[in-house]
């Protein structure tokens, strides 16, 4: 289908829906069998203990693009991804940006119906909307997803505080007054009644102070660079970006000749995940799978919160560690030097030939 | 301002649809507003809060506050679309309209309760299997009028998880009109009524508006019971005390009975996931629940499987079931069943659920290319010792049970407890004389009481034979064959049926006592005249001619044909189902099963002969699994007296 064409079809879908509220009837019967079309059922790992092992996803391509939410489902090699229609693809995971929650998948298929980013908008509190998702996996097969309806509550900032919502998001996100953000829901969509695209449905979020659970919609804007980034594949975690900005990050665990295990969690253990030669962990024989604890005697719980230590470090501080070895502690010391600009771009490049540190498929986390 | 502590949600119920419904009209706005820009940044909420930790007093708050500026401005901004506020006054008018047939039910001892929906204008109501399991069989029922009702239970649907009650004291009660939930649509508009939460102490019903989310949703069993086949889903808010409460189309007919949702780990209340059984499905039960039977679901006898191009396949069959009679075997493919075609397990399992047990489908299968039509008479799914023992077994989780821990609002004030009814053990209820009548126990149904009733009703249709309770001496009956009009005799007496034919030249025989051999006699026929028999007993002592004799319930006479009351009878290990025309009361037609695991023989009756001074079906059509045997016509008849040494057999039976 051409550009136009479709621009004709949605303003034509647009008409469709002014008329239904001219008559102020049900949302249009159309419009839902439309979008529910391009939205996916997923499967893939979990199953245990309480994990749930599907979620939803919704087409960005007629090639197969599929965007999604960044849980553990995906935590597999490949997912299997159900059509409207009940074809079965297997899923492969392009890339993922878990500060935002979002991965992108690609299936091995052509002209599927699909939703233009370009079409997406965005909406002011009270605007009607529909919510899409295969929530507690109701429809399977060729079955369509679950609809449910509601306004937009809010649209607000996260509050991504530890204690409150423990997401790594702490971006925008309408706030609906359905209950959309069910087991399963996760990567599902928000849309106008009339069926233009708004926002993916993230994961269940409850306030741990409060007990409450929040349903909330990423909004498309949001999620638009990143998505064509990765499908581009001119993808740069935001995680990094973000890093590089808030702090001073004077120092990296590349620096040191450390690899780290993809920060996929929102507290991801400090592993490592492999050791440069000739680096000064090789030298102080720091090995892959060591568990980082302490960092200058503080203890450190997630990967992130090791790399905040390394960046405040100064040349010529000694890096003090103690990193757990099957059940062994192990106390060990790095030279902390100077870093020039050469050497610590050639680390990099070295650490990226090596093992790509932000790439979501590695086998060992 | 603390918009959360002013709100009360029901004061401005009216006016969140009126402004949400302007909201909506100005809505379509967004492609011009600035999109948030890139950097993540967006405008907090007026109140600044700008977090959601409750989402629906926020939003109710935002609501209510886009309101008061907009009244404050005193802009003309309320300037409602007219047909926007036609179709709230029409909203409002099918509520109001529909209140009254809503019925709150609560178990006398107290322990519990939850909603239903009358459905005549003499009281029947239904509700939830799961409600009136264990409130015992008699309950107390509020209406809108703020009247409490006594009410016995009628009939139950243990898997449908669907029961019928019957309230008294009005021969007007306001009923619900049925609507046709197969023509319901995903995005229609629908709404639950009922007593969440056991709210409203004066019984007029909460309603709660949504959307359907889904049609010919499968729900797996809760237990063994309990399956929701083909089922609604909506996003009404079903809470616990919703059971068994009606789910209403836009036009206030009644397309659902609410009684599940989805509830995971936030407690038992709405997820936004609420399921309905289907009115279409209840429909097919309905006889059979007003006949005060424990009503099974059925099976093909066959188990199926997805293959990966999409078709359903047979993966095992049953030998004794009637599919395998027809010719069905592994590895066929189900094309159709009912008419509905097959492209998954669950649309199977839609499929079958929701027939009762012993009805007729076709089924259409295909086997290498070739597609096979073929009509298949369903098993029950349970045997009837599981269906009754676990009438008195504890039920499946009740959703009258508040959430599993009581949460704390935000703010840290404790939350209001869940309304509970008071935990007690029921007390062994005393119902009033009058209804203690009307409860009659007796093992295999729910309320006997209730199939005599239908038992009788049924019966009439008989009297247009006339009286035959004193012809018992050997029937004789002379007929022609349809095919040669070649002459044939039957003889029928209480010891034997016989039948002549061709002048003498082939004689055939059926023993009738205890210990006789039930023959395919004439051969071919699958027993007729073991069924001439049944027919003869019928006419000459009625019910008591047998060991069981019982309402059934009605059903689409051969699949597809005209409506039928059925009566079901046994004597010797053989059992024969009357269908009576429902338009004209008349006898249609019986099946006279030899044995449990073959086929009948299916006769047809039409037309009707005065003979002897009596009235009898002029033509017989015999059929035998999927051909037909014979047709008689009837053409003289003598009813001898009986002979004076014959013992009188309604007494041996009596006992």
């Amino acid at each position: 289908m051409s550009m136009r064409s479709k621009r004709a079809l949605i303003l034509m879908v647009l008409i469709a829906g002014l008329q239904s509220v001219a008559v102020a009837a049900e949302p249009g019967e159309r419009v839902i069998d439309q979008v529910s079309r391009q939205v996916v059922k997923i499967f893939g790992a979990g199953g245990i203990r309480g994990l749930y092992a599907y979620s939803t996803g919704f087409l960005v391509s007629p090639k197969g693009h599929i965007v999604t939410v960044w849980s553990h489902v995906l935590d597999d090699q490949s997912v299997t991804v159900i059509l409207h229609d009940g074809r079965k693809f297997e899923g492969k995971i392009l890339g993922a940006e878990p500060q935002l929650d979002l991965a992108v998948l690609k299936i091995e298929a052509d002209d599927l119906p699909s939703f233009d980013l370009d079409d997406a908008s965005a909406a002011s509190v009270g605007t009607r909307v529909l919510a899409f998702s295969n929530m507690f996996k109701v429809a399977t097969g060729d079955e369509p997803v679950s609809v449910l309806h509601g306004v937009i509550a809010a649209r607000t900032k996260l509050t991504a505080r530890r204690g409150t919502y423990e997401t790594p998001y702490n971006g925008p996100v309408y706030v609906v007054d359905a209950i959309t953000n069910n087991p399963g829901a996760g990567g599902g969509i928000v849309t106008s009644a009339d069926g233009v695209l708004l926002g993916m449905i993230g994961k269940e979020l409850r306030n741990t102070q409060t007990n409450t659970w929040i349903n909330y919609a990423i909004p498309i804007s949001e999620l638009k660079t990143p998505i064509s980034e990765i499908i581009s594949g001119k993808f740069v975690a935001r995680s990094e970006r973000l890093e590089d900005a808030a702090n001073p990050r004077r120092y990296a665990p590349v620096d040191f000749g450390l690899v780290m295990i993809p920060d996929v969690l929102y507290r991801t253990p400090a592993f490592v995940d492999a050791v440069l030669h000739n680096s000064a962990a090789a030298k102080a024989d720091v090995r892959p799978n060591d568990l980082i604890l302490f960092v200058n005697d503080e203890l450190v719980q997630s990967c992130r919160l090791f790399k905040d230590e390394l960046g405040r470090l100064e040349a010529g501080d000694t890096l003090k560690l103690v990193l757990r070895r099957g059940n062994a502690l192990l106390p060990v010391e790095l030279p902390v030097e100077k870093k020039t600009e050469s050497a610590a771009s050639k680390a990099k490049a070295k650490a990226a030939k090596e093992k790509p540190e932000d790439d979501p498929d590695s086998d060992d986390k | 301002m603390n918009v959360r502590a002013s709100l009360s949600p029901f004061r401005n119920r009216a006016m969140n649809f009126t402004v949400h419904n302007w909201l909506r009209l100005s809505g379509l706005r967004s492609r011009a507003e600035p999109r948030p820009s890139g950097s993540g940044r967006s405008t907090p909420l007026p109140d600044g809060r700008g977090s959601a930790n409750a989402v629906s007093p926020t939003c109710a708050g935002v609501i209510a506050l886009v309101a008061a500026l907009v009244v404050a401005s005193g802009r003309p901004a309320l300037a409602i679309d007219p047909d926007v506020a036609a179709a709230e006054q029409q909203r409002v008018a099918v509520v109001g309209q529909v209140s009254p047939s809503v019925v709150a039910i609560f178990s006398p001892g107290g322990a519990g309760g939850g909603s239903g929906v009358l459905i005549t204008a003499d009281g029947y109501a239904l509700t939830n299997f799961h409600v009136t399991h264990g409130a015992g069989n008699f309950m107390k029922c509020g209406l809108a009028d703020g009247v409490l009702y006594d009410a016995v239970i009628v009939g139950i649907d243990p898997t449908g998880d669907v029961a019928m009650i019957k309230l008294f004291g009005r021969d007007d009660f306001p009923a619900a009109r049925l609507g046709d939930s197969d023509a319901l649509q995903v995005g229609d508009w629908a709404f639950a009524m009922g007593n969440p939460f056991l709210l409203a102490t004066d019984f007029s019903p909460t309603v709660t508006f949504g959307i359907v989310s889904g049609i010919h949703r499968y729900q797996y069993p809760a237990g063994s019971f309990l399956e929701y086949a083909d089922c609604i889903q909506t996003d009404s808010s079903i809470n616990p005390g919703n059971s068994g409460g009606p789910l209403f189309n836009s036009a206030g007919e009644l397309v659902g009975i609410n009684g599940r949702g989805s509830f995971e780990k936030r407690g038992r209340v709405n997820s936004g996931a609420g399921y309905a059984i289907s009115i279409n499905q209840i429909k097919n039960f309905m006889d059979s629940l007003r006949g005060g039977l424990v009503v099974d679901h059925a099976t093909l006898g066959a188990t199926v499987a997805t293959r990966d191009d999409g078709s359903v396949v047979v993966t095992g069959i049953l030998e004794q079931s009637e599919v395998f009679r027809r010719g069905l075997r592994t590895d066929d493919e189900i094309v159709s069943v009912a008419g509905r075609t097959i492209r998954s397990v669950n649309q199977f399992k839609n499929v079958l659920g929701i027939y009762p047990k012993g009805w007729k489908l076709p089924l259409v299968y295909r086997r290498k290319g070739r597609k096979q039509e073929i009509s298949v008479r369903l098993r029950g799914l349970h045997r009837q010792s599981e269906l009754t023992l676990n009438q008195k077994q504890p039920g499946p989780p009740r959703p009258q049970q508040p959430p599993e821990q009581p949460r704390d609002r935000p703010g840290g004030q404790p939350r209001p407890q869940q309304p509970r009814m008071p935990q007690q053990q029921p007390q062994p209820h005393k119902p009033p004389a009058e209804l203690a009548k009307l409860y009659v126990e007796k093992p295999g149904f729910t309320n006997y009481h209730f199939n005599v009733v239908e038992r009788d009703r049924t019966l009439k249709g008989l009297v247009p034979f006339g009286d035959f309770s004193k012809e018992t001496g050997t029937w004789k009956l002379a007929a022609i064959m349809a095919a040669d009009e070649s002459p044939c005799e039957f003889t029928l007496g209480d010891a034997l049926s016989g039948l002549v034919v061709a002048g003498g030249k082939k004689t055939f025989v059926q023993e009738l006592n205890p210990d006789a051999r039930l023959e395919d006699e004439p051969p071919g026929s699958g027993g007729f005249l073991l069924a001439m028999h049944h027919f003869r007993r019928l006419l000459i002592q009625g019910p008591a001619g047998f060991s069981e004799f019982y309402y059934l319930g009605s059903e689409p006479l051969d699949g597809t044909g005209e409506t039928v009351d059925v009566l079901f009878c046994e004597r010797y290990g053989a059992r024969s189902h009357w269908y009576f025309s429902r338009a004209t009361g008349l006898l249609a037609g019986f099946d006279t099963f030899r044995d449990e695991e073959v086929d009948p023989c299916e006769v047809r009756l039409a037309g009707h002969v005065e003979l002897a001074g009596r009235r009898l079906p002029e033509l017989w059509t015999i059929r035998y699994g999927d051909a037909e045997f014979a047709r008689f016509k009837f053409t003289s008849a003598t009813f001898p007296p009986p002979k004076p040494d014959t013992k009188p057999e309604v007494k041996a039976e009596s006992n």
